[in-house]
């Protein structure tokens, strides 16, 4: 193998990332003022406004309604980084702007273009994220310096909608299913799943979506850092498994699906 | 062949039951000019994913630079320029991203690639439109940008699918001159058509494809030599008269009656033409013209290219 060639093979799922990187230039300003403009609006809304009905502390240890709810709010944000990217962002490559279809004719395997996918949108999540931390931090709603683990595990909790990059590799005609999929799905998950009121405040048939929604999982973890522990350590290890879990499955089948649509 | 860049045995692709490509065997050597002509549906694009090494085959044999694309996909690919059928450029970058960007894809160093680019936007003849949108250049200029893309790692083979397909004729023209000239170079060019004039200009040797299988293979004029006249006279009747008229011109040389005109295939074809006014035929149009592969298609398949 030439020099190349294994240049390539090694850096490729980097390069997949950096190819689009470049492409969200053109879109900079509108990705910008999103990663900032959410932020502001919600933490205001929630932190001053919504707060002032939420009379009396939530959860164990006394920490106010901002405090409980921003942690939901950063994973929020990188979930629907990866709602985009996962089912838009897949779907653009293979079919409205087909550049994997590029890409595969180059040293590239479908594993590294998937795997570059998945790079870049961690690291526009990480973007998010970080500015997120630090709006958070102007409001004072994140009382533990141990906080600052909310951007990882915030990250996690979007990668963990990666069934969704899965699930968007199947699709050969565009009928409108991501609609349907963001009504149906993930606003139900975004609103039951313990992010604006403690999961307990539900009655206890409704309760196993929050336990089955990685947004859950993800918001209770990042509370631990920010202002906890509110749980049992073994809770906690659960989060981040499950998580994981999620995460690495949706990859894979990504993987799998992806390569064999590419070789057709 | 001994030194042959893509040697095929047998090849066969398969979708459930229906045999794409069924047991097609070429070879191409370096440094060569080779055809796949056939019309739309004969496998073409299919054998040319093949040989990209993106496609992994039902059965045969085929090797590519003296590897299996099963075993050594990447490595075949770091040395292979595509041109696929529906161009797939990026349209969120610039026409010189497009470039940089796929340069990467092959390990090269930035600063390489970035010299590339602006030599291959030269040879394209886009070098003004360097900043420009993908979306905003004409068909012609995102053909020509797919190539200098496909370039960008120096190939040692250039696998071009219905390279000119939906262009003008100038655009056409533009386009064959700059094939002509990485022929020149010694670039091995592979090209699928169903246009028999592209395939005349730009094809050393082609192989004819049709319904997954190989009819026929040659230079150009060879293939004409064998298979059809030196000259075709085409005569209209009128569609409705044409099938009564051929009747009448046995024995001119082989007739072929399409639904619009009757081909008579004569190594003279206006002796042929004052033969069928004897006959007392009077045909609204004629027409004497050299054979064209479009008329090695017909005779070996019986359908005419562009149906």
């Amino acid at each position: 193998m030439s020099n190349l060639a294994l240049t390539s093979r090694r850096w490729g799922a980097w390069y997949v990332a950096e190819h689009r990187l470049r492409g969200l230039r053109s879109y900079a300003g509108t990705v910008a003022a999103t990663a900032i403009g959410t932020p502001v609006l919600y933490l205001f809304a929630f932190g001053v406004g919504l707060a002032t009905l939420v009379t009396g502390n939530v959860g164990p240890g006394g920490h106010s309604y901002l405090q409980f709810v921003a942690p939901a709010l950063l994973a929020m944000a990188a979930v629907a980084v990866g709602t985009e990217e996962f089912l838009f962002g897949i779907l653009l490559g293979f079919k409205w702007n087909p550049t994997f279809v590029g890409m595969n004719s180059t040293p590239l395997t479908g594993r590294q273009i998937i795997d570059g996918v998945f790079l870049f949108v961690a690291i526009r999540m990480l973007i998010v994220t970080v500015i997120y931390y630090a709006i958070m931090l102007a409001f004072g709603a994140v009382p533990s310096a141990w906080g600052l683990a909310m951007i990882p595990t915030g990250i996690l909790t979007g990668l963990a909608f990666s069934p969704m990059a899965a699930y968007s590799a199947t699709i050969t005609e565009d009928k409108g299913q991501f609609a349907i999929l963001q009504r149906v799905i993930i606003l139900p998950l975004t609103l039951f799943s313990g992010t604006v009121f403690p999961l307990t405040q539900l009655p206890i048939y409704l309760q196993w979506i929050g336990w089955l929604s990685p947004l859950w999982h993800g918001a209770e973890l990042g509370r631990q850092f920010s202002y906890g522990p509110t749980e049992p350590i073994w809770l906690t290890g659960i989060h981040v498994v499950y998580l994981v879990g999620i995460a690495a499955l949706g990859w894979a089948f990504t993987v799998r699906i992806a390569t064999k649509r590419l070789d057709k | 062949m001994p030194d042959s860049v893509i040697t095929a045995t047998a090849l066969t692709k398969k979708y459930k039951d229906f045999a794409a490509v069924d047991g097609i065997s070429f070879e191409v050597a370096p440094g060569e000019s080779f055809g796949l002509l056939g019309p739309n549906g004969a496998g073409k694009s299919t054998t040319m994913r093949m040989v990209g090494a993106v496609s992994t085959r039902t059965s045969g044999e085929l090797s590519i630079l003296g590897m299996d694309p099963n075993e050594h996909g990447p490595e075949i690919r770091s040395q292979l320029g595509v041109v696929p059928q529906a161009d797939n450029l990026d349209t969120d970058l610039r026409v010189r991203d497009n470039l940089l960007v796929y340069g990467r894809y092959f390990g090269i160093p930035r600063a390489i690639v970035a010299k590339r680019a602006d030599e291959l936007l030269e040879f394209a003849q886009l070098a003004d439109r360097a900043k420009a949108k993908v979306d905003d250049l004409s068909g012609g200029m995102k053909r020509r940008l797919t190539i200098a893309r496909a370039l960008i790692n120096e190939p040692r083979i250039l696998l071009l699918d219905e390279p000119t397909t939906g262009l003008d004729p100038q655009a056409r023209h533009i386009l064959w001159d700059r094939l002509f000239r990485l022929k020149e170079q010694g670039t091995t060019l592979v090209v699928t058509t169903h246009y028999m004039d592209e395939a005349e200009q730009l094809c050393d040797r082609l192989v004819v494809v049709d319904k997954g299988q190989i009819m026929a293979e040659g230079s150009p004029s060879a293939l004409i030599r064998e298979y059809s006249s030196k000259e075709v006279l085409e005569v209209r009747f009128g569609s409705e008269r044409n099938a009564e008229a051929a009747s009448k011109l046995e024995g001119l040389g082989r007739l072929e009656v399409l639904p619009d005109r009757i081909l008579v295939y004569s190594d003279n074809g206006e002796g042929a033409l004052v033969e069928v006014i004897k006959r007392g035929l009077q045909p609204i149009t004629s027409l004497v013209r050299r054979s064209s592969l479009e008329d090695v298609f017909l005779r070996l398949t019986g359908r005419t290219l562009i149906e």
